[in-house]
């Protein structure tokens, strides 16, 4: 085993300190070390987007951050978006509109949305389908999700 | 896969990182944006012993005016922030045009120009855009620095100049010539994904708005970006009729390019398709240059 490093950052505004190996990828460091198991991994080579999270406010995929690498950063998670009593008013339509199935790559997709629908508040259908280009999803085939990005930006703008 | 364990280096200045390099040769990589190099250690395709971190260095993190309207970029600079550089929108709009084009937002917050040149990717669109523009790259180790024209800095499939105990540091594009125009053209399954192919062009005109010269090359057509030199010297002293830009085109997939197949495409529909970009991408060039 390698040296360990001291790591400390703000994942869902809390601080933590942790000591870490190199290697360890941010995205196992959240589900193992943190438990903070909404982050998935699907590939772990950048493609399916599973385990995309916000990187001081920016979509990343933690797979290919190692942990050590967010020192001084912070992240957010889904954990960070809404709670189960209080979701996220991009949660709620995800919900109504049937926008995941077997929720393997939902969190993915709410992180990568948050930012853009902040930035995008009102989106055509043609900058959805590309904002979620680089998140897969097995299950519902899009249309589902895309109808629930409409309608969350229908909610983010009331 | 998880990456074997490895030594951690975060240097915050150039200096300390080409010790670093120095003392560990062959065995030590410089880690920048990650978004190819760490998903080729989780595989274990690629066993670093020692990982460089550039991400705390900010000296070589910038983008700046060059001389006589050109423009320099500091190696650590994300694709994200090149994207949304108004000083790149004006000085290099070819490179405005193609950071949309590289990889999907959450790969382009990390992502980084230097790395993407390091790299060597035949398939990446800034190693063929970088050629294109004449690009000069800034490369420093502890005994000092050269620059290489961006020409001559790629080998090969993954493989650039580089010495292992070598950082990228800087890359320096000229400015654009009076009455050129550019074009970049890629096909990919799905927009962001790597291409299947794609063509960069800048062409210049003379004053009868011919051809004066012609910058043409091709990603995802063989082992490193594909001059296409032939294809150049068709256009060069010639209007811009179709039927020249075909000629050019033709030539360009008979002699400058070397396609191969793979699960997405054959190399026969690589070429079909390369010959169809490259008219689409000259006309697109010569039309911009007239109006420039
Ligand atoms: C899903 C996915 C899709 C992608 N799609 C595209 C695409 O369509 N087009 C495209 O162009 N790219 C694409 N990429 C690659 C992306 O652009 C990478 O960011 C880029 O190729 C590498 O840059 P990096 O900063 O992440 O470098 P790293 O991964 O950190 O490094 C890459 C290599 O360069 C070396 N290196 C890095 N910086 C330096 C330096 N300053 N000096 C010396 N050596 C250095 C490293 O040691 C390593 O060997 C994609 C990546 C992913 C994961
Ligand atoms: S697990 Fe990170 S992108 Fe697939
Ligand atoms: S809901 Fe199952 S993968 Fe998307």
């Amino acid at each position: 085993m390698s040296d360990l490093f001291n790591l400390s950052l703000t994942v869902n505004g809390a601080a933590y300190e942790r000591q870490v190996e190199p290697r360890l990828l941010l995205s196992d460091f959240l589900r193992q070390n943190l438990g903070l198991t909404g982050t998935h991994v699907g590939c772990e080579h950048g493609v399916c987007g599973a385990c995309t999270i916000l990187f001081d406010g920016e979509p990343a995929r933690s797979c290919l951050i190692f942990a050590v690498q967010a020192h001084g950063h912070e992240v957010l998670t889904v954990e960070g978006m809404g709670t189960i009593d209080n979701l996220h008013p991009l949660q709620e339509a995800f919900w109504e509109a049937h926008g995941l199935q077997c929720g393997f790559c939902t969190p993915g997709f709410l992180t990568t949305l948050l930012p853009f629908l902040e930035e995008n508040p009102d989106p055509s259908e043609e900058e959805i389908r590309e904002a979620i280009s680089g998140n897969l999803c097995r299950c519902t085939g899009y249309q589902h999700i895309v109808d629930a990005v409409k309608l969350a930006a229908e909610k983010m703008r009331t | 896969m998880k990456p074997p364990p490895f030594e951690y280096y975060a240097p915050t200045t150039v200096e300390e990182a080409v010790a670093h390099l120095a003392e560990h040769g062959y065995d030590a990589k410089p880690l920048a944006g990650g978004q190819s190099l760490i998903p080729m250690m989780n595989f274990r395709l690629a066993q670093p012993a020692v990982l460089v971190d550039l991400n705390n260095i900010a000296e070589l993190s910038f983008i700046r005016p060059g001389d006589e309207g050109g423009l320099s970029i500091g190696a650590m600079t994300r694709h994200q922030t090149v994207e949304k550089d108004a000083l790149v929108a004006e000085r290099a709009p070819l490179i405005d045009e193609t950071m949309p084009q590289i990889a999907t937002r959450q790969i382009r917050s990390r992502g980084t120009i230097g790395g993407s040149l390091a790299h060597a990717d035949p398939s990446a669109e800034l190693v063929s855009v970088s050629v294109v523009l004449d690009g000069k790259f800034r490369v420093v180790s502890q005994k000092g620095e050269r620059w290489v024209p961006a020409s001559e800095f790629f080998l090969g499939l993954f493989t650039s100049v580089l010495e292992p105990e070598e950082l990228l540091a800087e890359i320096s594009l000229p400015p654009l010539p009076d009455r050129s125009g550019w074009s970049l053209m890629e096909i990919a399954r799905r927009p962001h994904d790597f291409c299947l192919i794609g063509v960069v062009a800048l062409v210049t005109l003379d004053e009868e708005q011919n051809c004066k010269q012609a910058r043409i090359a091709f990603l995802s057509a063989g082992d490193g970006p594909m001059q296409a030199q032939n294809a150049a010297k068709v256009l060069e002293g010639q209007p811009f009729t179709p039927e020249v830009i075909q000629e050019a085109a033709e030539v360009a997939v008979a002699s400058d390019i070397d396609p191969s197949s793979d699960i997405h495409a054959t190399a026969d529909f690589r070429r079909h398709l390369a010959n169809v970009l490259a008219q689409r991408a000259l006309t697109q060039a010569f039309e911009r240059a007239v109006g420039n």
